[in-house]
């Protein structure tokens, strides 16, 4: 008998099955909710509260797109990905984006038919080991052991690293952070490896972060960027320049605070594009006049989300390093809109 | 006689002795200790072992209870606290973070001021359940059990009532043509009685909810099935997978005992398949592979597609425990019944089944046990899962990043508790069921 749930809900399921193959960016407003996948949980870049609210700083660019598609940061619903399942939930339509701390990579890019929109941090595997250890530099390693996160990329570049310098490592592969950290703490590794951005965060959770230093090297290039599905480029026109526009918004000095008062016009012809008062660069987007105002309304500028969720202010206290505006030495670097 | 005796006998006793005391050695504690603790100098030195493994343990982990912390709103606060009390080097457990987010690994993200829906349908359930698992329920209350999966999918995920209504009319329906049409023989009725049901659900269905919900609007707010998590979803595809796998495990019990070779063949690749497989496999193939069988944009229930999986996983299993009762009945069982002139469903029914699902009870539970616990695998696809899913997006929240132990101490506790009941119904019910006389 209660077989029937199965075929009730299949019936049901059957039902639910929407049009297909039309543009995200009207599946997106007839839905009146933009689905993105994030993580299942990393610090700082995307983790629900006690109340199930989402915030991070993978989040904004999921709340600042939804601000400038539907004018309202909290049309949001967010699916969690895990490391296997993210590429499968973008592919298969289930998400409309995926801001999961996601590296653009040669092969994710063609082979899985992604199309990786703007990076939004710059990222790259480093090393911690504990001070006593004496360790200065990743090149005096050899030897050691080292814990790592299995089926990363991490694992490839650590071999690759180790390769390159000729040098040996016994690997203690771990199943998750919480986990590497744990077999860190209780000596089970002399050094353990992940994104730099991660490690920072691991070493300041800890009860005693300056009995921990974190190596200078940094061994692969990790840029990490949100990515959309291949072929439909109206779409990822959207994304990309919602993050470009956070991005110029920050490199302009147009913040959450005195948006207001440029949207009302200034002397940049520049920002008075951007904000929809001189020229419609929104219509040539299909979305509103106002949409980067929304989107910059939403969580601030690429400054203002980097300070709210991982910058120095925070506890992971991560510096901007690269991921400062090009006039201030990093790679942040939105395309002129024009 | 007497005078002989009492001649060569220099003195006879004429009162019993009064009863004295067991020797010290022999009695309480003490002989309970030699007997079974230090009868012999193996014994002697395996309880020695164990003593000293158990202080190990106690020593280990007795600082760290004892220095819990309930009040703290974040790790650092418990480390402060634990620093203050007890001084700088000791260690304690934060359960800080069980009482700040114990709703999360109950409920996941289901909204909180729904959460009286599936608290309500947790204790229907044991409504449901009564009659058929406790004799002193009253067995009008069954009336309610074959009611309750509808009325408990429209509490957990909300919708229009007519969903459910509606789907459980379809199989009256299907019922009641079944009746109707009993008498030219039952597996023309039973294939008359599916075929009515399956066109129902095809075509009728899903324009009825459409036009009953338009002219009736009544309906609980819905919950997609991305809000479930932690115990809420291992019950619910624990229930659902034990409410389904048990009939199906019968089902393919009986098939692979079967004379028909197209049943027979099917039950046994079936089952020899789903055993060969690890779940973790077809866990993926729910929720990776289907999605590219399906036309593009279906949303087909991620819990639903675990649930099928979780459910023909457990039901493999199953009918390999009951065919192991079947195997079990002596022959005589078997030929009774033919002598009885009892058909096969009829034999099945009252003579052969009620012996082999007695046998196979410890199987059975056992099964149903592990497939309650492989609910957590569910991790690996993205659902929250209690063990690690929770946990996991509780360490993102940079106030608990650090938190390791506590939440696997507190959901294998829960875990503990659920799978302990379950395991000591199974005994009740083997002795309830005792009929041979010992």
């Amino acid at each position: 008998m209660k077989k029937s749930v199965f075929f009730g809900a299949l019936t049901v399921a059957s039902l639910a099955a929407g049009v297909a193959g039309a543009a995200t960016l009207d599946d997106v407003k007839a839905r009146g909710e933009l689905i993105c996948g994030v993580n299942t949980g990393l610090v700082g870049f995307a983790a629900p509260d006690a109340n199930g609210n989402w915030s991070g700083f993978d989040v904004a660019i999921c709340k600042a797109v939804a601000a400038a598609v539907l004018g309202d940061p909290s049309k949001v619903k967010y699916v969690p990905t895990s490391g296997q399942t993210r590429f499968t939930a973008l592919g298969s339509g289930e998400v409309d984006l995926l801001a999961r701390n996601t590296t653009w990579t040669f092969s994710r890019d063609t082979d899985l038919k992604l199309q990786f929109t703007a990076t939004n941090y710059y990222d790259g595997q480093g090393f911690m080991v504990r001070k006593d250890s004496g360790v200065t530099s990743a090149k005096e390693l050899d030897g050691a052991s080292v814990c790592i996160q299995t089926g990363t990329t991490t694992e490839l570049n650590l071999a690759d690293y180790f390769k390159a310098n000729n040098m040996s490592y016994q690997p203690i592969t771990v199943d998750s952070n919480a986990e590497g950290e744990q077999q860190f703490l209780a000596g089970a590794c002399d050094a353990y490896t992940t994104d730099a951005s991660g490690l920072a965060a691991t070493r300041a959770a800890f009860a005693n972060p300056s009995d921990y230093v974190i190596l200078p090297e940094i061994i692969s290039k990790e840029p990490l960027a949100p990515a959309v599905r291949q072929g439909d480029d109206q779409w990822t026109d959207i994304v990309r320049w919602t993050i470009y526009g956070l991005i110029a918004a920050e490199e302009y000095g147009i913040t959450s605070a005195n948006i207001d008062e440029l949207a009302k016009g200034t002397d940049n012809p520049e920002i008075n594009r951007m904000l929809g008062t001189e020229g419609n660069l929104g219509a040539m987007v299909g979305l509103d006049k106002d949409w980067l105002v929304n989107a910059i309304k939403a969580g601030g500028n690429y400054g203002e989300i980097f300070a709210a969720t991982i910058g120095e202010q925070t506890p992971i206290g991560l510096a901007r390093g690269l991921n400062a505006q090009w006039t201030q030495g990093g790679l942040m670097y939105a395309p002129p809109f024009r | 006689m007497s005078d002989t005796e009492a001649h060569s006998v220099a003195y006879v006793r004429d009162t019993m002795m009064p009863q004295q005391p067991a020797p010290a050695g022999e009695t309480g504690a003490i002989r309970w200790l030699r007997e079974n603790l230090f009868s012999g100098w193996l014994n002697t030195v395996l309880t020695l072992l164990g003593i000293f493994a158990i202080y190990l343990f106690v020593s280990h982990f007795y600082g760290w209870f004892l220095h819990g912390v309930w009040e703290a709103n974040s790790i650092k606060e418990c480390r402060q606290i634990i620093a203050e009390r007890w001084g700088p080097d000791a260690s304690g457990a934060c359960w800080a973070v069980i009482r700040e987010r114990w709703h999360q690994f109950i409920f996941g993200f289901y909204p909180p001021e729904l959460y009286w829906r599936p608290i309500l349908a947790f204790a229907l359930l044991f409504v449901a359940i009564g009659p058929l698992m406790f004799q002193f329920v009253p067995k009008k209350v069954a009336w309610f059990t074959p009611i309750y999966p509808f009325l408990a999918v429209w509490l957990l995920w909300g919708g229009s009532v007519w969903g459910p209504v509606l789907v459980l009319t379809g199989f009256v329906l299907g019922g009641v043509v079944f009746m109707a049409v009993a008498r030219f023989g039952s597996i023309m009725a039973f294939s008359v009685g599916a075929i009515v049901t399956i066109l129902y659900f095809l075509f009728a269905v899903g324009p009825l909810i459409s036009l009953f919900h338009a002219m009736i609007p009544v309906g609980l707010e819905s919950v997609a099935s991305s809000k479930f998590g932690g115990f809420l979803l291992a019950i619910t595809l624990g229930v659902g997978g034990i409410a389904m796998s048990l009939p199906a495990g019968v089902v393919l019990a009986l098939g692979r005992q079967s004379d028909m070779l197209l049943i027979k063949t099917f039950s046994v690749i079936f089952i020899e398949f789903i055993r060969g497989v690890p779940l973790i496999t077809l866990l993926f193939v729910a929720s990776l592979l289907l999605n590219y069988f399906l036309p593009p944009g279906t949303n087909f229930d991620i819990i639903l597609r675990v649930m099928i999986l979780v459910t023909m996983f457990a039901a493999a299993y199953i009918a390999e425990v009951i065919r192991g009762g079947l195997a079990a009945l002596p022959r005589g069982q078997y030929e009774a019944a033919d002598a009885l002139g009892l058909d096969y469903w009829k034999a099945q029914r009252l003579i052969i089944l009620p012996q082999a699902l007695k046998i196979s009870i410890p199987g059975i539970v056992s099964t149903f046990i592990g497939m309650f616990k492989d609910t957590t695998l569910v991790v690996f696809v993205g659902l929250f899962d209690p063990l690690k899913g929770i946990p996991d997006f509780i360490r993102a929240d940079f106030n608990w990043k650090g938190i390791y132990w506590e939440p696997f101490v507190f959901v294998g506790a829960i875990f503990f508790i659920l799978n302990f009941a379950m395991s000591r119904y199974s005994m009740h019910l083997e002795n309830r069921l005792q009929r041979e006389h010992r």
